[in-house]
C-alpha cells in the first residue's frame, strides 16, 4: 500500500464504522417505521390493552374454533410443501442436467410464474376451475363426468392453486443446489461400479439435501400465511389464519385478538427460520433470474 | 456429459419418464397463464376457451374505465418511487454490508430478510394500525414505504451479488491512486454493479407493481393500487376485463424478466473481462 489510505477508506475495502453506519442509516429508519414499529405497536396490543394480559393468546390457542383454523392451516400448509416437493423434484433434475435452450425454456416456465402477479395466478385458476370453467369443460368433453364438478371454493382447489403459486420456491433451490454438485462426483461413483441409481441414491440426493429443506421450508412458511390465493379461491369452510387475523381487524375491528394470532404466527415462523437457519437463502432466488 | 446412453435400457426408461414427469410439471406452472391470454381476447361477456371470435373489447373497456386507469396510475406512481428508493437504500446498505465494519452485522441481515419470512398478512395488519395512527393510509407516501421495504431484500440481495463478483483489488488500486470514496465509488465501483443495481432496480419495481396483500390493508376507498382493483373486481364477479388485466400485467412481468436476463448477460461479460 503505497499511498496513505484515505481517512474513510481503509484499504479500499473496508469503509470506517461512521461510513458503514450513515450508509446503513436510511435503511434502519425505513425498517423500523415500516416493519419493527408496526409489528412492535401490534404484539403490545395483543399484550397491554386495556392491561397487561394473556388472555388474548390463551383464546387464540384453546377456543376450538381458532385451533381448528390454526390446524387446518398447517394441514393444508404441509399438504401443499409435500405436493409441491413431489412436483419440484422431477423438474430440478431435468433442469440440473439440461443445458442450452432446453434449459432456457425449463427456467423460463419457473420465472415467469414466480415473477407473474399472485393475484393473475388466483384468478387464472378461478377462471379454469369455476362450474363452467376450462377443467370442468374437459371433463365433460372426455365423458369423466356427467355434470360440472364443484371445484371452486373447495380445499382441493385452495391446495391446487397454492401448489402452483409457490411451486418456484421449491424448484429454485433444488435446482441450485443439484447444480451445485460436480459432475466429477457421479463420474467417481460409477468409475468404482455404483449403477446410476446407486450413484444418485448415495451420492446426488444426499447433497441436494440442502436444497430440499430450503425449499421446503420457504414454501412452508409462505403457505402458512397466505393470504390472497387462500381468501378468493376457498370457501368460508377452508378458513386458514391469514383470513382469520384480516376478518378480526375489518370486520371485528379486534386488534387486540388479531395481535394474538399474528404474534403466534410469529413465534413460529421465527422458530422455523431460526432451526432452519442457513436454508433461509434469498440469494437462490434473485441469482437465478 | 455423464454416462454414455444406452437405447432400451431401464436406466433409459427411467430417464424417459423423468423427462416426461418434467414436461408435465412445466405445463402445469405455465397453464393458468397461458389460458388467460387467449380467453382475454374473447368477443363474450362470458370467458371461454377457446375463444369464439377476436376482440379487443375487453381492453378498451379497461382504458375506458377511469377506475382502472386512475388505480393503474397510483400503481406506477408508488412503484416508481418504491423502486428508486428501494435501489439507492438497498444499494447503500449492500455496500456497507460487504465494504464497511457495521456493528451489529448479523442483526441487520436478519431485519434485511424480515419482510421475506415474516408472513405479508402480519406485516399487512401492522402496518394498517401504526400508518392509521400517521396518517399514511391512501397515501402515495404511505404506499411508497411500505413498497420500498418489501422490495429491499431483493435488491440488497441482487446487489451483494454483483459486489461478491468483482475483484475488490480495483477499488484498492484506486484508492491508492489517491482517489476519493465518492470518486472511486463513481468511477470503480458503480460501473461494475451498475447490471446489477439495474437488474435490482427490475425486481423492485415488478414486486410494487404485484403488491396485493400490504395494499389491500393500508389502501382507502379513493387511493388504491391495481392489484388492490383487481382483488376488489374479482371478489365480485371474473369479468373479462380483468383478463385482459391480467394479460397485461403478465406481458410486463416478461418484459422485465427479458430486460434482468440482458442485464445479467452483460454483468456476466463484464466481470469476466475484469478478471486478470
Amino acid at each position: 500500500m503505497s499511498a496513505r489510505p484515505h481517512r474513510w477508506l481503509l484499504g479500499g475495502r473496508h469503509y470506517s464504522r461512521v461510513a458503514s453506519l450513515a450508509l446503513a442509516a436510511p435503511f434502519l429508519v425505513l425498517a423500523f417505521v415500516t416493519f419493527l414499529l408496526p409489528l412492535g405497536s401490534l404484539l403490545h396490543e395483543s399484550l397491554f390493552l386495556p392491561t397487561p394480559t394473556l388472555a388474548h393468546y390463551e383464546r387464540a390457542l384453546t377456543a376450538p374454533v381458532y385451533l381448528r383454523v390454526m390446524l387446518r392451516t398447517l394441514r393444508i400448509a404441509a399438504i401443499v410443501t409435500v405436493l409441491a416437493l413431489l412436483l419440484a423434484w422431477p423438474l430440478a433434475v431435468v433442469m440440473a442436467r439440461s443445458t442450452g435452450l432446453k434449459l432456457a425454456i425449463l427456467v423460463a416456465s419457473v420465472l415467469l410464474p414466480l415473477w407473474t402477479s399472485v393475484l393473475v395466478r388466483t384468478y387464472a385458476w378461478m377462471v379454469l376451475l369455476q362450474k363452467n370453467g376450462v377443467i370442468n369443460q374437459m371433463l365433460m368433453a372426455s365423458g369423466l363426468v356427467d355434470e360440472p364438478l364443484k371445484l371452486l371454493y373447495t380445499e382441493t382447489a385452495v391446495v391446487i392453486a397454492m401448489s402452483h403459486v409457490l411451486l418456484p420456491f421449491m424448484v429454485l433451490p433444488i435446482y441450485s443446489a443439484l447444480r451445485g454438485i460436480p459432475d466429477d462426483y457421479s463420474r467417481a461413483a460409477q468409475m468404482l461400479g455404483a449403477s446410476e441409481w446407486a450413484t444418485f441414491r448415495e451420492v446426488i440426493f444426499p447433497l441436494s439435501l440442502p436444497g430440499v429443506t430450503s425449499g421446503c421450508l420457504m414454501v412452508f412458511l409462505l403457505a402458512l400465511g397466505f393470504f390472497v390465493t387462500p381468501a378468493l379461491i376457498g370457501g368460508p369452510q377452508q378458513m386458514m389464519i391469514a383470513t382469520l387475523v384480516s376478518q378480526q381487524v375489518r370486520e371485528m375491528l379486534d386488534w387486540s385478538f388479531a395481535g394474538a394470532l399474528v404474534g403466534v404466527m410469529l413465534a413460529f415462523v421465527l422458530l422455523l427460520a431460526l432451526i432452519f437457519k442457513r436454508a433461509v437463502r434469498l440469494d437462490r432466488f434473485v441469482g437465478s433470474a | 456429459m455423464s454416462a454414455p446412453r444406452r437405447t432400451g435400457s431401464p436406466r433409459h426408461a427411467g430417464r424417459a419418464m423423468l423427462g416426461a414427469a418434467a414436461y408435465a410439471v412445466t405445463i402445469f406452472l405455465l397453464l393458468p397463464t397461458l389460458v388467460i391470454a387467449p380467453m382475454s381476447v374473447g368477443p363474450e361477456r362470458y370467458l371461454r376457451f377457446p375463444p369464439n371470435g377476436f376482440s379487443l373489447r375487453w381492453y378498451a373497456e379497461y382504458f375506458a374505465d377511469p377506475d382502472w386507469v386512475n388505480a393503474t396510475l397510483f400503481s406506477l406512481e408508488a412503484g416508481v418511487i418504491a423502486t428508486l428508493a428501494a435501489t439507492v437504500i438497498g444499494t447503500m446498505l449492500a455496500l456497507a454490508l460487504v465494504r464497511g465494519r457495521l456493528p451489529g452485522k448479523g442483526l441487520i441481515e436478519l431485519l434485511v430478510i424480515g419482510p421475506v419470512i415474516v408472513p405479508h398478512i402480519a406485516l399487512a395488519v401492522a402496518m394498517f394500525l401504526v400508518f392509521e395512527q400517521l396518517r399514511l393510509t391512501g397515501t402515495l407516501l404511505g404506499f411508497a414505504m411500505a413498497h420500498t421495504i418489501l422490495a429491499l431484500p431483493f435488491v440488497v440481495f441482487t446487489v451483494l451479488a454483483a459486489l461478491y463478483r468483482f475483484d475488490a483489488d480495483l477499488e484498492r488500486a484506486a484508492v491508492s491512486c489517491g482517489a476519493s470514496p465518492l470518486r472511486t465509488f463513481r468511477h470503480v465501483t458503480l460501473p461494475l454493479i451498475a447490471p446489477g443495481v439495474v437488474s435490482a432496480a427490475l425486481f423492485a419495481f415488478i414486486i410494487s407493481f404485484d403488491e396485493a396483500v400490504v395494499s389491500f390493508f393500508i389502501s382507502n376507498l379513493d387511493r388504491k393500487t391495481l392489484p388492490r382493483k383487481m382483488f376488489e373486481d374479482i371478489d365480485y364477479n371474473i369479468s373479462p376485463t380483468l383478463a385482459a388485466v391480467a394479460t397485461m400485467l403478465t406481458l410486463l412481468t416478461v418484459a422485465a424478466l427479458v430486460g434482468s436476463h440482458f442485464v445479467k448477460s452483460r454483468l456476466d461479460r463484464r466481470t469476466r473481462s475484469a478478471e486478470p
